[in-house]
């Protein structure tokens, strides 16, 4: 397909949309005219990793290595949470909001936990804002953040194919083809995706540089972001943050295509919960229990 | 913004253009990483009355007091009150309070330097987790099938290796109560549905006398 600019001229173009570039601000002719993600030549690819890292250096003066990591072939990744385990103490969600560069003032993390009343499952009576010592005896802790689905309604709402599913299952976002819709927040079943209100802030010091292009790279405002079970780190044979984190080790990750896998092991072998599971979505984010 | 262009670029973006950009290397060979266990640096450590200079009691290994190349000064007296710290002394019987009614010979082996198993086998105190595994099988095994006890660096053991704690980082043997704690910051996004029940929680539902008490299995 052509792009835009070969078939007007580059310089044309960036004629026309002078005034579209000062009213959006910041927002070069070369993000314009960014092609989708999966229509970029590698060649194409690099050119964009290198104008974000200086864009980062230019906004948020720290230098940041910015790579396009693919998923593994022959790797499909599950993840489970064992509910007997979890205390509830937010260490995941602190480590997310590190890991993957949110937003400092509002604290913004891809987990959030519910707390909620021992032998009850109704999400709406639970609290994500507790702030008192735990576990408490009459709660149980349910940490949710982005199940992967395999059957996912974000995808399906978005309109400009901005969202979609990789070959290793994770749920991605081309932060540069969003456009802010939030179709996908409504339309998503765990409150898992989250919407950049605001430019993220963060200072240069505690940007963490090693970034991906979609995953924790700093989000430009105006669009939508979701947990990616760390592709970043998990596509190059790394744990997520979040379960490194877990001083319970409640978390268990890893390839279901290994039948000698820890989370292979988990679903074989323990009481799987999957939440919400009557909605169909099929996902790879899995709850269990201790016998 | 980039929708004026989104929608003339739409079409096809279903696949890769560039189809080898949809994975990846493939990563082969056997996971031949390891998984080390990393016990506390205290582990076999007990204060003893001498202080540093900031005051902080001096750490000694079992074999200064216990066995048989004590310092003469520093052997213990059979009888002699010490370690008063842990467990306590009912009807002349010391044992721990926190952990069962366990006695402290049914894990200390009589030269005080090593554990032992019920049938007599005695195990170093490194290797404590055999200790443990012998009165907690389900949670052993779940151990070493990864669904208890965490880990860090790689899932994948064929690029990188990885790192686990021994029981006792987590559980201390004579009080192996895993510790309840403060949590770290709630969110605080703006579009936060609040929940009426969280803001009328009654605040003596935090006393401590509701704490956790292990609501496991
Ligand atoms: C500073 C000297 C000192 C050190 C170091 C020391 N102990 Fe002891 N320990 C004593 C004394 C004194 C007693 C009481 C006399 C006895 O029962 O032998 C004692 C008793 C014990 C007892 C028996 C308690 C009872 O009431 O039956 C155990 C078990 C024990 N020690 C374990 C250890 C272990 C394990 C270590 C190393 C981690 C250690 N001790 C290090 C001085 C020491
Ligand atoms: C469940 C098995 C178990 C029982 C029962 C037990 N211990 Fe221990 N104890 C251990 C292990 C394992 C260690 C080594 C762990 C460490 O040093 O952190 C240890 C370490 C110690 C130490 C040295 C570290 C410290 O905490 O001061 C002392 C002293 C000790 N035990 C005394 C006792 C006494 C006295 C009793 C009985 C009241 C007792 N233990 C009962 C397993 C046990
Ligand atoms: C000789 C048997 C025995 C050994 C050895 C033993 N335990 Fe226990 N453990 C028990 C008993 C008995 C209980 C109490 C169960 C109860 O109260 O229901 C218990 C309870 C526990 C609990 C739950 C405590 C709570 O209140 O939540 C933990 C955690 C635990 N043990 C960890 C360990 C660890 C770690 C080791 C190895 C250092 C160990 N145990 C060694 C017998 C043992
Ligand atoms: C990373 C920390 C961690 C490690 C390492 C760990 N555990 Fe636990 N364990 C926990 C937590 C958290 C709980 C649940 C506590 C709660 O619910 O309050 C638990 C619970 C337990 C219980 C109590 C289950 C019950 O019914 O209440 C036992 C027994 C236990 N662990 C044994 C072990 C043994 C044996 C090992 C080593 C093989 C081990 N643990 C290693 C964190 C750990």
């Amino acid at each position: 397909m052509a792009a835009g600019g070969a078939t007007f001229g580059a310089a044309a173009v960036q004629q026309a949309l002078a005034p579209l570039a000062e009213l959006s601000g910041g927002f070069t002719l070369d993000e314009f005219l960014q092609r989708h993600y999966k229509q970029l030549s590698r060649e194409d690819m690099e050119e964009v990793l290198d104008r974000l890292e200086r864009k980062t250096l230019e906004e948020y003066d720290r230098e940041v290595q910015i790579e396009d990591i693919r998923p593994i072939p022959g790797v499909q990744f599950g993840y489970a949470l064992n509910l007997s385990l979890c205390i509830g103490c937010r260490k995941c969600v602190e480590a997310c909001h590190k890991e993957n560069n949110h937003d400092r003032a509002t604290y913004n993390s891809y987990i959030r936990v519910l707390e909620m009343e021992k032998g009850g499952n109704d999400l709406e009576e639970s609290s994500v804002t507790y702030d008192h010592v735990v576990p408490q005896r009459k709660k149980f802790y349910m940490p949710v953040q982005c199940h992967q689905c395999d059957n996912p309604p974000c995808v399906k709402a978005c309109i400009t194919k901005a969202t979609w599913k990789e070959a290793d299952g994770i749920v991605v976002v081309d932060y540069n083809w969003c456009i802010g819709c939030r179709y996908c927040i409504s339309a998503c079943p765990y409150e898992a995706r989250r919407f950049n209100w605001t430019k993220p802030e963060i200072p240069a010091e505690e940007i963490n540089p090693g970034q991906s292009y979609l995953t924790n790279r700093v989000r430009p405002v105006g669009v939508v972001e979701k947990c990616t079970f760390c592709a970043h780190r998990t596509r190059v044979g790394r744990l997520p943050a979040c379960l490194e984190a877990c001083p319970t080790g409640s978390r268990v990750f890893g390839n279901m295509l290994d039948p000698k896998s820890e989370i292979r092991w988990v679903l074989e072998n323990k009481r799987v919960y999957i939440l919400k599971a009557e909605l169909g979505t099929l996902p790879r984010f899995f709850y269990f229990f201790d016998e | 913004m980039a929708w004026v262009l989104a929608a003339v670029l739409l079409v096809g973006c279903d696949g890769f253009t560039d189809e080898s950009r949809e994975f990846g290397p493939p990563v082969t060979g056997e996971p031949t990483h390891s998984v080390v266990i990393e016990s506390p640096q205290t582990l076999g450590v007990v204060d003893s009355p001498l202080l540093d200079v900031n005051g902080t009691p001096i750490g000694v290994g079992c074999e200064t007091c216990h066995g048989p190349t004590q310092a003469r000064s520093w052997a213990a007296t059979p009888g002699e009150p010490f370690h008063t710290g842990v467990g306590v002394t009912v009807d002349g019987v010391r044992k721990l309070d926190h952990h069962g009614e366990l006695r402290c010979d049914n894990c200390h082996s009589p030269d005080r330097l090593t554990v032992h198993l019920a049938d007599g086998t005695t195990l170093n105190l490194a290797d404590t987790m055999l200790l443990c595994a012998q009165c907690h099988g389900p949670q052993y095994r779940d151990y070493q099938r990864g669904s208890h006890g965490g880990m860090t660096g790689f899932w994948d053991l064929r690029q990188g290796p990885r790192s686990r704690n021994n029981c006792v980082v987590c559980h201390a043997p004579h009080s192996p109560h895993y510790e309840p704690r403060m949590p770290a910051p709630g969110p605080r996004d703006w579009y936060l549905r609040e929940k009426p029940t969280a803001a009328k929680e009654p605040a003596s539902e935090e006393k401590s006398s509701d704490l956790g008490d292990g609501h496991g299995n």
